[in-house]
């Protein structure tokens, strides 16, 4: 067999694409749903403890930085394994998609936070002086003022660290969850060919190239309307 | 709460494994060692390559930068460790893991890198080249020196990520820290190792990770 042909019957061979696609494609919605998921929670999680940091109640901040910095420091598959293998034994039992709903989101909403915090922190102080002397509350000013201006500058950074925690959803594959990787790797020990491998990177190409692509367009226009 | 603490922070069970745990950080010291010195090499090489005054050049490279940012690096690992053996290639798993890394890390730290040199204002090298420089000395004294401070913090931020990557080594058998916790729960039938691998990520990042955030206020400040 020539080089070519040894190449193309590893990575491309033709029945064993036409016998495992719907595997894939099913792994491929799976992800897509994780993903959504982890993206609504975290994203919310992380606001809402941005807004709560606000408020400068020092035990609370306390607890919401040392929170932040755990799932930072932490490599997510160490939680992820912790959960799943740790709680069951407790008598509490989450499923293999739930923890690795919950764990993804934790993480993004720890960063999610420390980014959202820096932008309220970047706000002008005049900003703040100037809606509180117009009668605003402390919360409404939070909300109608400085928020919509923080969360602008926060839409680059924000961006490019989801996607990063977005394509952790593969970790998924280590407790079962029967994602695009969890899938093409099951698929390819039954196979004996890597085609099944292949296919799951390119699932992963056609998901996350253009989400890459959008995130860079996001950060030039935004640092463009800034400047 | 007992079986919480049993399940979870039982000291029996960590001290007795103390010694696997030790032998998985020392792999895992190893893995940072090399992983991330080749990541910063082969990112400053894309940078380079992708701030080429040639288009061709940048053309070139931008797709590769694109898809290592867009394959989540366990997919790469696994691709590398499990496809290639069917290709001819057997790799050990320390290989296949500094073969995935430093395609991964390379197009991420190349980002940073390719950022930061935009950055400095274009002044700078004009100056530099009218001083008598050449292109390679001005990139190497002027332009780089600049660049790197300008992105230190997330220089520093991809090295904290990368080090928390290398726990995705476990999935491919590679015995750094996370694999040793792994084989010493599925023996104990107990979190704990896991727990005491955590707490030692915890004990080397957490600093780093303060260290970040301070960083990070006085680029920002």
């Amino acid at each position: 067999m020539s080089g070519w042909e040894l190449f193309v019957d590893t990575f491309f061979k033709r029945e064993i694409i036409e016998r495992y696609l719907p595997d894939i494609v099913k792994g491929f919605f799976v992800t897509i749903e994780v993903s959504l998921l982890v993206i609504v929670t975290g994203l919310a999680l992380g606001l809402g403890l941005a807004v709560l940091r606000a408020y400068g109640w020092r035990l609370v901040n306390l607890l919401i930085i040392i929170f932040v910095d755990m799932f930072r420091a932490l490599p997510p598959l160490v939680v992820v394994l912790i959960l799943y293998f740790g709680l069951p034994n407790t008598g509490i039992l989450l499923s293999n998609y739930v923890v690795l709903w919950l764990v993804l989101s934790l993480v993004l909403a720890a960063f999610a936070e420390e980014i959202f915090w820096a932008g309220i922190t970047s706000v002008p102080k005049g900003q703040w002086e100037a809606a509180r002397s117009t009668g605003l509350g402390f919360g409404q000013t939070l909300i109608w003022c400085v928020l919509p201006q923080a969360v602008r500058m926060t839409i680059p950074p924000l961006t490019n660290r989801t996607i990063a925690i977005t394509k952790n959803t593969a970790l998924g594959t280590v407790i079962g969850v029967g994602e695009i990787l969890n899938q093409a790797t099951t698929a390819t020990s039954f196979a004996g060919n890597a085609t099944p491998l292949m296919m799951g990177a390119i699932a992963y190409l056609i998901l996350f190239v253009p989400v890459v692509i959008l995130g860079r367009w996001i950060e030039t226009r935004f640092a463009w309307e800034r400047a | 709460m007992d079986a919480l603490l049993d399940q979870f922070f039982n000291i029996d069970i960590m001290v007795q494994t103390w010694p696997v745990m030790l032998r998985g950080l020392g792999m895992t010291l190893l893995l940072c060692a090399i992983v991330i010195p080749l990541g910063l090499i082969g990112g400053l090489g894309v940078a380079l390559l992708s701030t080429s005054r040639y288009r061709a050049v940048r053309w070139a490279i931008a797709p590769f930068v694109d898809i290592f940012r867009a394959v989540p690096p366990l997919v790469l690992l696994i691709f590398v460790h499990a496809g290639l053996p069917f290709a001819g290639f057997e790799l050990s798993a320390f290989q296949s893991v500094a073969i995935a890394f430093l395609l991964n890390n390379s197009a991420y730290y190349g980002e940073i890198y390719r950022a930061g040199i935009e950055s400095v204002p274009a002044g700078q090298r004009e100056a530099a080249r009218s001083t008598g420089l050449g292109a390679m000395q001005t990139t190497v004294y002027v332009v780089l020196p600049q660049a790197v401070r300008n992105v230190l913090p997330d220089l520093v931020s991809n090295t904290i990520e990368v080090v928390k990557l290398t726990s995705l080594a476990s999935v491919v058998a590679l015995q750094e820290l996370l694999h040793s916790a792994d084989l010493a729960r599925s023996i104990t039938f107990n979190a704990s190792p896991i727990v005491l691998a955590a707490l030692i990520y915890l004990a080397m990042l957490w600093p780093c990770v303060r260290l970040l955030s301070r960083l990070e206020r006085r680029v920002a400040g």
